[in-house]
């Protein structure tokens, strides 16, 4: 893929705002529109974009991370939110939120981290099939 | 109680730590493990001996009334001391027998899993405990059976006992929530306790044959005993366990169980009195032409199921005695004997009778064991199978009209019996000694010494069996019928009928040894016809199913995609169109309201977009039109405020345009492939999915939805869930479960297309 001047130097700035946002969108997602399925997609458009212009095998050093263990830490973190309240005598799933409330983020309770799971799942999924099919393309060529 | 319950469980996930230190520390220690669950068991038996019952309860889901009941009574005892007896036999055994394979650890693993489930089955007082421990034993038997998955007829095997008792398991649990319909308890005690509905009941019949479908399956009954002399392909540790001494019981153990419930009708009797009298004679006359001195214990196996089944469906205090020590003797001898002939297969290199012979000098320990074992399953004084024999031909003399012609058949069965006894236990010791394929020795330590230990149980029982069985028997709650059992078990009755039955019983036997040769060919003129063996049907379905699933295969999913929208369009969409046409009619359609600006413009480049895809010439312009499609979808979810929704539209699109580029690239260019008919009946099809689409959408904006979950979520959306985002806060705290789901699905999928993209690079 011959990458444009522009396109790459335009996304080295752009992908650290694009994330932050995407960060923004999971954490705003439980008072207004967002949340960690939207934050998660826009995170992988992020580095989308990213392989787009400088492509895939830099995406992936950026990345540091297999895809592959973001899904399964994303599914971990969600399960084990939900076995929080397991071990605290509840339910499977009853939401906890702390009484302290941070700056920025607010309160954190489970159904967040539940959230934060949701994120990293999605974005996984998204970077796993974006990564692989663009990886074989760039085998063709 | 619960903890001892699921010991195995624990262990099967401690086992690869401790494999960690080394393989021999861990068949030395494991031992432990079974030996623990025994003295635990037997501390109860003075309690139980004295007619006390054991009730422990821990609640699991107690809305739907499912437990950890665990409920101990004579029956259950005996039963989880045999297991845990055997069990702590077997896995010293088999530190010796698979000493330097490297599965070592992965047979504790699911041995352990195994013995839990089994003691689980014979504990629970709950059904749906019991049948979830039920299937447990049937799935760790599956990965035990193909133990050596790399031979093809172990995985055949696993795979046949696996589904022949995998459904009598799902017929198991019909007849369980039949039952459950029936008494409104899940409780065994309980169902126990009330006969009278059971029998009563509109379902009683199809609850029977449900139920014995199950048990039957489970204890190879015929005609599904096929799987047992195949499942003999496992590891000989795992026959003597699994496939003699206690799973095929657990059928057995569900008929004693359940038979307070349903002793008293003569379906279920009588059920048990002809399958249980059909097995015990077919096995039998069927071991005649094996060689295998496993497969020549299966079918003596197979003989004794029989006879306990037999028992149950006689049902009489004597027969329920006979029932018990026949059990106690059976599990003791038949393990030895499995553990006898692993031995001779470990120390020579084969199974086969005809090749083995004149091992007494190189063998002697073995040939004890053998030969105390073989004595007392042949029923010779003084070892307990001479007190189970006597007792189960007490309790067939005692039958008022068929009991004559019972007898008969059961010493015919037992002749056979005997037959088997001489050849496992007597003929690889005595004669001349042949070459074997190993240079035999006398086995390991690890080896003999449980084998004995079960062998001289065997003498101790007969010899002392006023002393142990007795107050067992007479004086504990058995649960088998309702009463009390009041009859002595004693070693010797004096001279009576019995006594000259099993006399003549080991006389028949014997003479058919020593006849063999003559009687085998008499037996080759008859070649067996393959349509009376119902292994022959076994295949035929298994054989019928999988072509059948092919031909739907090939015909559904022919590879073609366009051929698959094409499917899944007509299905939906006739569902939809068949429910709109006969619930809602036309006059309910409300075209009123009015039409914002944006709306017609947002229309009109839908429309446009639409348009454009399917025109378009090239892939790019197709995926371009698409996207605006996906776009102006967006906006109108803006419009009607639904901004979560525009949100995750306007993401997935663009990611779709993303994914759509990188894949086209792989694409050869637009060819016309597709004849002018097939475009006008795509054309059709399409259309039709898009007006009632249409109508659907132009019924749901006129019919008025009131939900009551809708309220209740925006209610308490920020009370209880703490979030003004009513749509997050519901799928991330209300329905969180189903999204948990959802990402779950969302993870095997993308694993799916990850390894199929991976797959078909390896394969360039």
């Amino acid at each position: 893929m011959r990458s444009s001047l522009i396109l790459c130097t335009a996304t080295r700035f752009l992908l650290p705002i694009i994330l932050m946002f995407s960060f923004f969108i999971l954490l705003r997602g439980h008072n207004e529109p967002g949340g960690g399925f939207i934050g998660g997609l826009v995170a992988a458009s992020a580095f989308a974009l990213y392989a787009i212009s400088h492509g895939v095998t830099y995406a992936q050093q950026l990345l540091k991370v297999n895809p592959i263990n973001l899904i399964a830490s994303g599914l971990i973190i969600a399960l084990s939110s939900g076995l929080f309240a397991v071990f605290n005598g509840s339910n499977f799933m009853q939401g906890y939120w702390s009484e302290f409330k941070f700056p920025v983020i607010g309160k954190i309770g489970t159904p967040l981290i539940f959230d934060i799971g949701v994120y990293f799942l999605v974005l996984g999924i998204a970077l796993l099939i974006i990564f692989s099919l663009a990886e074989e393309e760039e085998e063709i060529q | 109680m619960l903890f001892f319950v699921l010991l195995g469980f624990i262990t099967a996930v401690l086992v690869p730590l401790i494999k960690k230190i080394s393989d021999n520390f861990l068949s030395w220690i494991i031992p432990i493990i079974p030996a623990s669950i025994f003295f635990y068991f037997a501390s109860f038996y003075y309690q139980i001996a004295d007619g006390e019952v054991i009730k422990v309860s821990y609640s699991w889901i107690p809305s739907l009334g499912i437990n950890f009941d665990f409920y101990i009574d004579g029956l259950s005892l005996v039963f989880a001391m045999i297991i845990s007896l055997v069990g702590t036999v077997v896995y010293l055994y088999a530190g010796s027998y698979l000493k330097g394979d490297t599965r070592l650890s992965k047979f504790y693993i699911y041995i352990s899993i195994f013995m839990s489930s089994m003691i689980g089955v014979v504990t629970s007082d709950n059904l749906m405990t019991l049948f979830i421990f039920w299937e447990l034993t049937s799935i760790s038997s599956y990965l035990l059976i193909g133990f050596n998955h790399e031979k093809e007829s172990s995985r055949y095997s696993a795979l046949q006992a696996l589904l022949v008792t995998g459904l009598g398991g799902l017929a198991l649990l019909a007849g369980f929530i039949l039952l459950y319909i029936t008494t409104g308890t899940w409780d065994i005690s309980e169902i126990n306790k009330m006969p009278a509905e059971v029998i009563g009941s509109s379902y009683f019949f199809l609850i029977v044959i449900f139920i014995l479908l199950g048990t039957f399956t489970k204890s190879a009954q015929f005609p599904f005993h096929f799987w047992l002399p195949n499942a003999m392909e496992a590891p000989t540790p795992v026959s003597a366990y699994l496939h003699s001494a206690t799973m095929v019981k657990a059928g057995i153990y569900l008929m004693a169980r359940l038979n307070p419930a349903f002793g008293n009708s003569i379906l279920w009797n009588d059920l048990l009195l002809v399958f249980g009298t059909a097995t015990m004679l077919f096995a039998a006359v069927l071991s005649f032409k094996q060689t295998d001195l496993k497969k020549l214990l299966a079918y003596s196996t197979l003989s004794v199921l029989g006879t306990l089944t037999m028992l149950i469906g006689i049902g009489s205090d004597l027969a329920i005695k006979a029932f018990i020590i026949y059990l106690i003797a059976h599990s003791l001898y038949k393990g030895t004997l499995f553990l006898v002939a692993g031995i001779i297969d470990h120390e020579t290199g084969t199974r086969n009778i005809e090749k083995l012979s004149g091992l007494r000098k190189l063998m002697p320990i073995t040939m004890i064991i053998a030969v105390a074992a073989s004595l007392s399953k042949m029923g010779i004084i003084p070892l307990v199978g001479f007190v189970g024999k006597e007792t189960v031909y007490a309790s067939v003399l005692e039958l008022p009209i068929f009991g004559n012609y019972l007898i008969v058949i059961t010493i015919l069965a037992n002749m056979f019996v005997v037959y088997i006894t001489a050849m496992v236990g007597f003929r690889p010791f005595f004669g001349k000694l042949k070459s074997t394929p190993k240079n035999p020795h006398e086995a390991p330590f690890r080896m003999w010494s449980g084998p004995m230990f079960l062998a001289l149980s065997g003498l101790v029982l007969g010899i002392f069996s006023s002393l142990f069985l007795n107050k067992l028997i007479n004086s504990s709650e058995l649960g088998i019928i309702s009463e009390r059992l009041n009859i002595p078990v004693k070693l010797w009755h004096g001279f009576n009928l019995e006594l000259l039955l099993s006399t003549i019983t080991v006389l028949l036997g014997l003479f058919l040894y020593f006849k063999r040769e003559y009687f085998l060919k008499f037996v080759a003129s008859f070649s067996s016809v393959k349509f009376v063996q119902p292994s022959y049907y076994y295949q035929f379905i298994f054989d019928g199913t999988l072509s059948l699933a092919k031909y739907i295969t090939s015909k559904i999913q022919n590879g073609y995609l366009r051929f698959y929208i094409l499917v899944i369009l007509l299905t939906t969409f006739s569902l939809i169109a068949y429910t709109l046409h006969t619930f809602y009619s036309f006059n309910e359609i409300n075209i009123g309201g009015s039409v914002s600006v944006y709306e017609v413009i947002l229309a009109f480049i839908l429309i446009i977009s639409t348009l454009l895809a399917v025109s378009a010439k090239s892939r790019l312009a197709a995926i371009v039109g698409l996207g605006g499609v996906g776009y102006v979808i967006a906006l109108f979810f803006l419009i009607y405020s639904a901004p979560d929704l525009a949100m995750t539209q306007f993401s997935i699109e663009t990611l779709t345009v993303i994914l759509f580029v990188l894949v086209i690239y792989k694409l050869p260019k637009y060819l016309s492939f597709s004849s002018t008919t097939r475009r006008i009946r795509d054309i059709i099809v399409a259309s039709f999915a898009g007006l009632t689409m249409f109508f659907l959408v132009l019924v749901i904006s006129g019919t008025s939805l009131t939900s009551e979950l809708k309220e209740y979520f925006i209610a308490e959306s920020y009370p209880s869930g703490k979030g003004l985002n009513v749509v997050n806060v519901i799928l991330v705290d209300f329905r969180a479960l189903d999204t948990l789901g959802e990402i779950t699905v969302l993870a095997v999928a993308a694993i799916g297309v990850y390894s199929l993209l991976k797959l078909r690079k390896k394969d360039n």
